[in-house]
């Protein structure tokens, strides 16, 4: 740049320029969050119902949130049951079909990747429009493993797609000479290329993870009683049933989207790469 | 929340994985039997989540449910009655209509404010990274939840957007998501700020790719700031702006959980979409076969659509 060769008065309107940047970079955060800070706001109001909200809460009211911990504690081990689930699930499933497609020469490994890609075309609903008669016919409607089922579905061509891509790049060398160490095609999957894989497995269990917590539709349509709730479902009934009641909706709503908003701040680094790594990369 | 990968992606990848396993090829029957044994679970899971689907949906459409058939488990064959029904009736065109305008307004506003943002993110200043990694929140919270916060904020009398507005003396209890004609407009909006997040990430991923030297010598020529971004930003960017766009037509297009959360698909159906009407057919009427019918063509867009990205694709890329 052309200012850049400037002397001392170059370098403090550069310096200026970069704090309204900063000015601006929080202005756009502020808006952004705001829905999200609205939510925190009217959780801490309960008392304040179909009245207007103040726009900042003047004293901290709890009771929203003991209403939600008693209406929606179980939903949300609920939903923390089904996601853990979910979770194995996927990564038992993704990771030796990653390494195997990443490594083995097969013929038809090059369709799988690209039926795997294909698969997200495939919109939700439709699967559990035809999901559900299979589901009542094997007694899987209403239970935690068939929704634990269904939600590792919505990661794991996801995670197949991540972990591949980073497996492909770890050297034939290291897995001929655990070979010829003796070690079996298992033992070297499991002690060499897991340990080797760390961060893409963690990456795309977080996304797993994310993905079975935030499911909505799966809870919605393979269950018919109240045996199975995750705490989506149980917000969707909520405002069905409670319209009045905004306070404890909101607090539901936000313990809800705690997990995001922890993994987010611990886990940042896997975040950016599962969404740069899933979709450009 | 929803996270796609696309074909471009893996093409140079899959090539390189080929050549490098060549030499190591020659192992015996039993050998190559293992192997399919680390693939074959995937491949079965994928086949009855997936392919299973799509088949039964295709099946399903030919035959009569009704809130019988679960006890009975009969569901006779009725030849083209769903079909006739379901498009015989005016609400599949409007959800249609809907589907279309809900997917390209989302986009625009999508790509469009994404796109500035990401461009706007280049800048160099503190705390530029904590900032970018903070407005993912609203993309990774459950869309469920996003629903109803929303539909909280846009309520006509109580919402705080029209209390905002009326500090200004506008908008007057604008009835945001209770009016027909305004509905469909509001889930736009708010599918846009769920989506900004993504667009934002990966095309500022894509930005960083861009050699530095280009613009260095873009501003040697003395070029403007509009027309560096012409001539060099966008046709640069031109592969990650498909991707982008693909995986979000890929999930707006289907979406169904923020529209039930924020609208219920009303007032009147004017939310109605391919997705929350399929949902509505098969489990509030439990008529899963006309249910099938409005999947089916939502599958059928999401094909003609992938084929020719996957067309567009090849051709860009020789």
């Amino acid at each position: 740049m052309a200012t850049s060769s400037m002397l001392p008065a170059g370098k403090s309107r550069k310096q200026r320029r970069s704090w309204g940047s900063l000015a601006a970079g929080i202005v756009i955060l502020l808006i952004m969050m705001f829905p999200l800070y609205w939510m925190l706001n009217t959780a801490l109001q309960p008392k304040a119902g179909l009245v207007e909200v103040g726009w900042v809460p003047t004293h901290f009211d709890f009771s929203g949130f003991t209403k939600a911990f008693s209406d929606q504690g179980t939903n949300l081990l609920t939903s923390l049951l089904v996601a853990a689930g979910a979770v194995v699930i996927c990564l038992v499933i993704a990771a030796p079909c990653a390494y195997g497609l990443a490594q083995f020469r097969l013929p038809g490994a090059k369709s799988i990747v690209f039926g795997t890609l294909i698969t997200q075309m495939v919109p939700g609903i439709v699967v559990a429009n035809a999901l559900y008669s299979a589901y009542v016919s094997m007694g899987l409607v209403n239970s935690y493993f068939g929704l634990m089922l269904a939600d590792a579905s919505l990661g794991i061509p996801f995670a197949i797609i991540l972990m591949r891509a980073f497996m492909v790049s770890i050297p034939r060398e290291v897995i001929e000479a655990a070979e010829v160490d003796g070690a079996g095609r298992i033992r070297t999957f499991v002690q060499v290329v897991l340990p080797m894989s760390r961060n893409s497995l963690i990456t795309a269990g977080l996304f797993a993870f994310l993905f079975a917590w935030s499911d909505f539709m799966f809870a919605l349509t393979l269950n018919t009683t109240d045996a199975v709730k995750p705490v989506t479902l149980g917000i969707y009934q909520y405002i069905g049933a409670h319209v009045g009641d905004w306070g404890s909706v909101m607090a539901a709503s936000v313990l809800s989207a705690i997990p995001a908003a922890i993994l987010l701040v611990l886990a940042q680094k896997y975040i950016a790469a599962g969404i740069t790594g899933g979709s450009v990369k | 929340m929803s996270t796609t990968t696309s074909p471009a992606a893996s093409v140079p990848t899959a090539r390189t994985s080929v050549s490098a396993t060549q030499p190591a090829a020659r192992r015996t029957r039993g050998n190559k039997l293992a192997q399919w044994g680390f693939i074959a679970p995937a491949v079965a899971f994928m086949a009855l989540f997936f392919g299973y689907p799509l088949v039964r949906n295709v099946v399903m459409s030919f035959q009569s449910y009704t809130p019988k058939t679960f006890f009975t488990g009969e569901a006779p064959f009725n030849g083209l009655d769903n079909w006739r029904t379901v498009f015989g009736d005016d609400l599949f065109g409007s959800a249609l209509g809907h589907t279309l305008i809900f997917t390209v307004g989302s986009l625009a506003g999508q790509f469009g404010i994404g796109l500035a943002l990401a461009v706007f993110f280049r800048r160099r200043f503190p705390l530029n990274g904590v900032l970018r990694s903070l407005i993912l929140l609203p993309w990774l919270v459950p869309m469920v939840v996003s629903g109803v916060v929303w539909r909280r904020i846009l309520d006509q009398d109580t919402g705080v957007l029209n209390s905002f507005l009326g500090l200004f003396g506008v908008g007057d209890a604008t009835p945001w998501i209770s009016s027909p004609s305004l509905a469909l407009f509001s889930v736009i909006m708010v599918n846009i700020w769920i989506g900004i997040p993504f667009n934002m990430v990966i095309l500022y991923g894509g930005l960083q790719e861009i050699p530095k030297e280009l613009y260095e010598a873009a501003a040697l020529d003395g070029a403007s700031a509009w027309r560096t971004f012409r001539s060099i930003t966008l046709p640069m960017l031109r592969p990650v702006i498909t991707v982008v766009l693909v995986l979000g037509f890929m999930s707006t297009v289907k979406i169904l959980d923020l529209i039930l959360a924020l609208t219920d698909g009303g007032p009147a159906d004017s939310t109605q979409t391919l997705g929350t009407l399929t949902y509505q057919n098969s489990f509030v009427q439990l008529d899963f076969g006309a249910g099938a019918v409005v999947g089916n063509v939502l599958i059928l867009i999401s094909a003609v659509f992938a084929v020719f990205y996957l067309r567009a694709n090849r051709s860009e890329g020789k």
